[in-house]
C-alpha cells in the first residue's frame, strides 16, 4: 500500500535526521566538547579506553568529517556505542539494564492515560452540556498546564510526609533480589505506582481534550443522526460510530506526542530516582558522560518514531479510505 | 386512505446568544398513507427543521417548544429516544441530503444496514443478507455491494443505497431531505422516479423536502410552500402549481421559465428572507410583496382557505374570496 | 501542548472554520469573548497578576532577591512571609523577581516559535504541490523528535549558557505543532472566494497571505502563541529544575533545582521546594486556560452549546 511505504519512507527519513543530529550538535556547539573531554581525562585513562570515547562519539579529529559520519553511523547500526564515561561500562550494557524499567512505567502509563483519556473525552463530548462537561475538561485544561516534575513533587510530599503509604523513590527497595519472582515484581509495582501517577495525571489532559474536541466535531456529522434515525442505542451510537470516527484521524497524532508524554517520564524518573532510561540521561548529562546520552537520546528517538510507525499501520488496518488513499 | 400523520402547531425555538429564535411556528401539516407531501421553500425557510423535528432528531440549541407530532396515533414528541426506538425505521425511515455524509466513512455498506436491523430485529445474518441483497436490487445496485465503503460508490449510488436502507423494514413513511440536491439534473430525475415507482410498488407516504419547486411538482401530490419558518400555502399540487394563490408561491413560479411558454422578461423576488430573530411584524412577507397591502406591515395573516388550498396571505383573508 | 486536533497521513483535518472574512471582526469582539468564556478571564487574570509581577518587583521586593544575607531555613515570619532557603534567601523575594525571566522566556519564545509556524505553516497551505510536501516533511521531522531529551542533549553541550541559548533551542523544537495546526486551516481557506477574488484581482501571494489569509486565522495564531508559550515555560523550568539553566540565576526552575540539591523534601523545607513550583504551574495553567479559550474562538463548534428548556405537555 502506498500510504504504508510512505510512512515508512518518513520513519527511515527522520531515523536518519535524527542520527544527524546526533552526530551534530557536539560539533556545532561552540567550544569543542570533544577536546574538552580528551583533556578532562587525559592523564587518567588508557590509551584504548580514550580511542574508545572518540569512536563513540565519532570524534576522529585525524580524519575529515565524512569519514567520521559514516563510521558512526556503522557503529550505531551496529549498536556499538562506545563506553559510559562514568562507570567505562559499554554504553550498551547500561542502556539495556534501564530499559526494561522505563518500559513498563511508561509504556504501561500511557496505554492507561490513552485508554482511559479518550474514554473520558468521548463520554464528555456525548453529554454535552451537562455537568461532566462543564467541570471536567476545564481540570484537564488545568492539568495540562502542570509541570511533570512538579507533579511528582507534590505526590512525594503526599506519600512521603502527609501519609508514608508509598515508596518515593527508586525502583526497588535495596535488597530485594532482581529476577522474575513474585516479591520483586509486587515490591517494583509498589514503587511505580507514584511515578506512574504522576505521569497520567500530567499526561492525561491532552488526550481527554483532543478526543473531546473531535468528538464534538463529529458528532455534528449527519451519520450521527442518520444513526439515531435508525433507532441505534446510544451507546452503539458514541462507540461505534463517534467514537471511531474520531479516533482514527487521532491515532498518528496521538502517537506523535508521545514525544511529549517521554519528555515529561524524564522528569518524573529524575524526580523519584527511578532507574530507567530518563533517569540515566539526567545522570549523563551531571556528569559530561556524552557517550551514554547520546546513545539515549536516539533511543527515545527510535522509541517514539517506532511507535508512530505502529499508530500508522493500525490507521491502515482499520480506516479503509487509507486503502484508495492518494 | 387514513391520515399517518398530524402534525399540529408544531413550533421549533433555537437558542442563540442574542435570545431564542422560532425557526418553525405553529406548523399544521396532515399526511395520509400512501401520499407524496413537497415541501418546498428558500434555504433557510424552515423546511428542514421541521422535517427533522417530525422525525424527532433535533439536537440542542434546537428544540420543539409546542405543538404535536401524532404518527400512527402516537405523540412523538417528548419522548425519548428509547420510547422511540420502536417506530424508528420500522414505521418511520430517514433519508438525508447529502450520502457521503450519512453514512459513517468506516463501515462497509452492508455493515450499516445490519446495524439497522439489529437495532430492532433479531434476525441471522444470512436473513440480514437476504433483505440487504434484495433492498440493494430493488434501487437498482448489485448486491455486490454490500461489501463496498461509501466513498467507492458513485454520488448517485450512494443516494440510492441510502433510499435502499430506508427501505428495509417498508416503513408506512419515508422523510426526505433534499435527497436531490447533490446530484446533477439528470441523476436528479432519475433518482426521483425510481422513488415514485419504489412509492407505487410497496405503498409508502413521503415528506420531501426540496427548494426546487419544480422538480417537486412533477411527483408530489400536495405541496407546502414555507416562507421564514411558517407555511405559506398547503395543497394539491396541481392547484399550488398552477394557480398559486400567496405571491410568494406566484414569484417562485414565475422565476423559473416554461420550455414550451411564450418568452416573458424573467422576475425574481426583490429583497432578501427576514432574519427570524426579528421578523418584520405584521405579514413576514410584506417588504418583498409586489401586492402588500396597507394592513400587511400591521396584521399578522391566518391560514386562509382558498378553495382547495390555505393561504396565509391577507388578499384572500374575506371569506376565502380573493380581492386580487 | 493542550490540544491536538489535526490529523497526520489520512486525509484533511476537520474544517475549523467555515466562516465568510467578514465574520471574523476582531479587537471589540475579542474582549467580549474572552470576558464571556470563564476559562478565559481566569487565565487572563492570572496572566496578568505574574506580568505585573514582571514589571515591577523591584516595588514589591526591592533589593537584591538573591542575596544570601537572612538566617538560613527559616520558616514564615513577619519579615519572611514564606521563610528563607538552606542559603539565606528570601523565598517571596525569589518568587517575586522570578516571574520576569518565566515571562520573558514564555513570550519570546513563544513568539519567535509562533512566527516560524505561520511561515512554514501558511506558506506550505498556500504553496501547495511539492513545495508543500517537503515542508510538511521537514514539519514531521520536527515534531516527532522529542523535544526534552534533545533539548537536554543540546543544553548540555552547550554548558549552562545563557537565556538566548535557550530560546533557541525552545524556538527551534517548538514551531512544528503551531505549524500543522496552521496549515490545517489554511488549507480549509486556501479556495474561499474571497481569495479567489484577490487572486483575479492580480494581487501577488505574500499580499494574499499576509492581508487576506492571515487576518481570518488571527484566533488561531493567537491559539498557537499561548500553545507554544506554555510549552516554552514547562520546558525551560523542566531544564532549569536539572540544573541545565543559569544556576547562578533567580528563577522559578532553578529555585527547584537548588531546593532538591538541599533535599528540601526530605528536610521539611516544603515552601522552597512547593512555592515556586505552584508559580510554574499557574502561569502553565493561565497559558493553557487562554490556549483552550481561543482555539474555542476559532472553532464555533467546539463552545459550549444551549440548552432550550422545554415542557411537553
Amino acid at each position: 500500500m502506498r500510504y504504508l511505504l510512505r510512512r515508512l519512507g518518513f520513519f527511515v527519513l527522520t531515523l536518519w535526521a535524527a542520527l544527524t543530529i546526533n552526530f551534530l550538535i557536539p560539533r556545532l556547539m561552540p567550544g569543542d566538547p570533544a577536546i574538552a573531554i580528551l583533556a578532562r581525562f587525559h592523564g587518567r585513562l588508557s590509551l584504548s579506553a580514550l580511542h574508545a570515547i572518540e569512536d563513540s562519539l565519532g570524534i576522529q579529529t585525524t580524519q575529515n568529517i565524512w569519514v567520521q559520519y559514516v563510521t558512526y553511523i556503522g557503529n550505531t547500526l551496529r549498536l556499538n556505542f562506545g563506553d559510559s564515561i562514568q562507570t567505562l561500562q559499554p554504553v550498551s550494557q547500561v542502556v539495556g539494564a534501564a530499559i526494561p524499567w522505563t518500559l513498563t512505567l511508561v509504556g504501561v502509563t500511557t496505554i492507561l492515560a490513552f485508554c482511559l483519556g479518550t474514554g473520558i473525552g468521548a463520554l464528555a463530548a456525548w453529554r454535552r452540556g451537562g455537568k461532566a462537561d462543564s467541570v471536567l475538561p476545564p481540570l484537564f485544561v488545568v492539568g495540562t498546564g502542570l509541570p511533570y516534575f512538579w507533579v511528582g513533587m507534590m505526590l512525594i510530599i503526599l506519600f512521603a510526609e502527609v501519609n508514608p503509604w508509598l515508596p518515593v523513590a527508586l525502583g526497588v527497595d535495596p535488597g530485594v533480589t532482581t529476577g522474575f519472582n513474585a516479591e520483586f515484581i509486587g515490591n517494583a509495582l509498589r514503587h511505580a505506582i507514584l511515578p506512574a501517577a504522576a505521569i497520567l495525571i500530567t499526561s492525561i489532559g491532552g488526550w481527554v481534550l483532543t478526543m473531546r474536541n473531535t468528538m464534538v466535531t463529529t458528532l455534528a456529522e449527519d451519520y450521527i443522526r442518520m444513526a439515531r434515525a435508525k433507532g441505534l442505542s446510544s451507546s452503539r451510537i458514541m462507540w461505534d460510530y463517534a467514537a471511531r470516527n474520531s479516533i482514527l484521524p487521532n491515532l498518528t497524532g496521538f502517537a506523535m506526542s508521545l514525544g511529549f508524554v517521554v519528555s515529561g517520564s524524564v522528569l518524573v524518573e529524575d524526580v523519584f530516582n527511578y532507574p530507567g532510561v530518563g533517569f540515566q540521561l539526567v545522570q549523563a548529562v551531571e556528569n559530561e558522560d556524552f557517550p551514554l546520552m547520546q546513545c539515549l537520546f536516539l533511543l527515545i528517538t527510535v522509541a517514539v518514531l517506532v511507535a508512530v510507525l505502529l499508530a500508522d499501520v493500525a490507521t491502515a488496518l482499520l480506516d479503509p479510505r487509507t486503502r484508495t488513499a492518494r | 386512505m387514513s391520515r399517518i400523520l398530524e402534525v399540529r402547531d408544531l413550533t421549533v425555538e433555537y437558542a442563540t446568544p442574542r435570545g431564542s429564535v422560532v425557526a418553525v411556528e405553529s406548523v399544521d401539516i396532515d399526511l395520509a398513507e400512501g401520499e407524496f407531501l413537497g415541501i418546498v421553500g428558500e434555504s433557510g425557510c424552515g423546511k428542514s427543521t421541521l422535517l427533522f423535528a417530525i422525525a424527532q432528531l433535533l439536537t440542542p440549541p434546537a428544540a420543539i417548544t409546542s405543538g404535536s407530532v401524532v404518527f400512527q396515533g402516537r405523540n412523538l414528541v417528548g419522548l425519548t429516544d428509547k420510547q422511540l426506538a420502536a417506530s424508528r425505521w420500522r414505521n418511520l425511515s430517514v433519508v438525508m441530503q447529502s450520502a457521503m455524509n450519512a453514512f459513517s466513512p468506516v463501515k462497509s455498506i452492508g455493515a450499516q444496514f445490519a446495524d439497522a436491523v439489529r437495532a430492532h430485529e433479531n434476525w441471522s445474518r444470512d436473513r440480514i443478507r437476504q433483505r440487504s441483497a434484495e433492498v440493494l436490487r430493488l434501487v437498482g445496485i448489485d448486491p455486490m455491494h454490500l461489501k463496498s465503503y461509501p466513498h467507492q460508490l458513485s454520488g448517485g449510488m450512494r443516494q440510492r443505497a441510502m433510499i435502499a436502507m430506508a427501505l428495509l423494514f417498508t416503513p408506512e413513511l419515508i422523510i426526505m431531505d433534499e435527497p436531490t440536491s447533490a446530484l446533477d439534473v439528470v441523476a436528479q430525475r432519475s433518482l426521483m422516479v425510481q422513488i415514485k415507482e419504489l412509492q407505487d410498488q410497496l405503498g409508502f407516504a413521503v415528506a420531501f423536502v426540496t427548494h426546487d419547486m419544480s422538480l417537486v411538482s412533477h411527483f408530489s401530490d400536495r405541496l407546502v410552500v414555507m416562507y421564514a419558518g411558517q407555511v405559506a400555502e398547503i395543497g394539491g399540487t396541481r392547484t399550488v402549481f398552477d394557480s398559486p394563490a400567496h405571491p410568494y408561491s406566484r414569484g417562485l413560479l414565475e422565476a423559473f421559465p416554461s420550455i414550451r411558454g411564450p418568452k416573458v422578461p424573467m422576475t425574481g423576488i426583490p429583497g432578501n428572507p427576514p432574519e427570524l430573530i426579528n421578523p418584520p411584524p405584521g405579514c413576514r412577507f410584506h417588504p418583498r410583496c409586489p401586492v402588500a397591502l396597507a394592513e400587511c406591515s400591521s396584521v399578522e395573516p391566518e391560514l386562509y382557505p382558498v378553495g382547495e388550498v390555505e393561504v396565509r396571505c391577507l388578499l384572500h383573508a374575506k371569506d376565502g374570496v380573493a380581492r386580487v | 501542548m493542550a490540544t491536538i486536533d489535526v490529523s497526520a497521513g489520512v486525509g484533511e483535518a476537520p474544517d475549523t472554520g467555515r466562516r465568510s472574512r467578514r465574520d471574523f471582526r476582531f479587537g471589540g469582539n475579542l474582549w467580549l469573548a474572552i470576558r464571556s468564556n470563564r476559562k478565559a478571564s481566569v487565565g487572563l487574570g492570572i496572566l496578568v497578576f505574574f506580568v505585573i509581577l514582571a514589571i515591577i518587583p523591584q516595588w514589591l521586593k526591592p533589593g537584591d532577591p538573591g542575596a544570601e544575607i537572612y538566617a538560613r531555613m527559616a520558616g514564615p515570619s513577619a519579615a519572611h512571609w514564606l521563610g528563607t532557603t538552606a542559603y539565606g534567601q528570601d523565598i517571596l523575594a525569589e518568587v517575586i523577581w522570578g516571574a520576569r525571566p518565566a515571562l520573558i522566556i514564555a513570550i519570546l519564545a513563544g513568539l519567535f516559535a509562533t512566527v516560524l509556524s505561520v511561515l512554514i505553516g501558511v506558506s506550505a497551505a498556500y504553496l501547495g504541490g511539492v513545495a508543500d510536501d517537503v515542508l510538511n516533511l521537514f514539519t514531521d521531522v520536527f515534531l516527532v523528535i522529542p523535544t526534552l531529551p534533545l533539548v537536554i542533549v543540546i543544553a548540555a553541550y552547550a554548558k549552562h549558557s545563557s537565556v538566548t541559548v535557550l530560546i533557541i533551542v525552545l524556538v527551534i523544537t517548538g514551531w512544528s505543532y503551531g505549524a500543522r495546526q496552521l496549515r490545517s486551516q489554511a488549507l480549509s481557506l486556501r479556495n474561499r472566494d474571497f481569495l479567489q477574488a484577490a487572486k483575479v484581482r492580480g494581487e501577488r501571494s505574500s499580499y494574499v497571505i499576509v492581508f487576506e489569509m492571515l487576518p481570518t486565522m488571527t484566533s488561531l495564531i493567537v491559539a498557537n502563541f499561548l500553545g507554544a508559550a506554555l510549552y516554552a515555560i514547562l520546558t525551560a523550568s523542566g531544564l532549569e529544575f536539572l540544573g541545565l539553566g543559569d544556576t547562578s540565576s533567580v528563577d522559578w526552575g532553578t529555585m527547584l533545582y537548588w531546593a532538591e540539591n538541599n533535599e528540601a523534601l526530605q528536610t521539611g523545607q516544603y515552601l522552597w521546594a512547593v512555592v515556586p513550583g505552584v508559580c510554574i504551574a499557574l502561569l502553565g495553567t493561565s497559558f493553557a486556560l487562554l490556549n483552550n479559550a481561543f482555539d474555542e474562538i476559532s472553532n464555533p463548534a467546539l463552545r459550549p452549546v444551549r440548552r432550550l428548556r422545554v415542557t411537553h405537555s
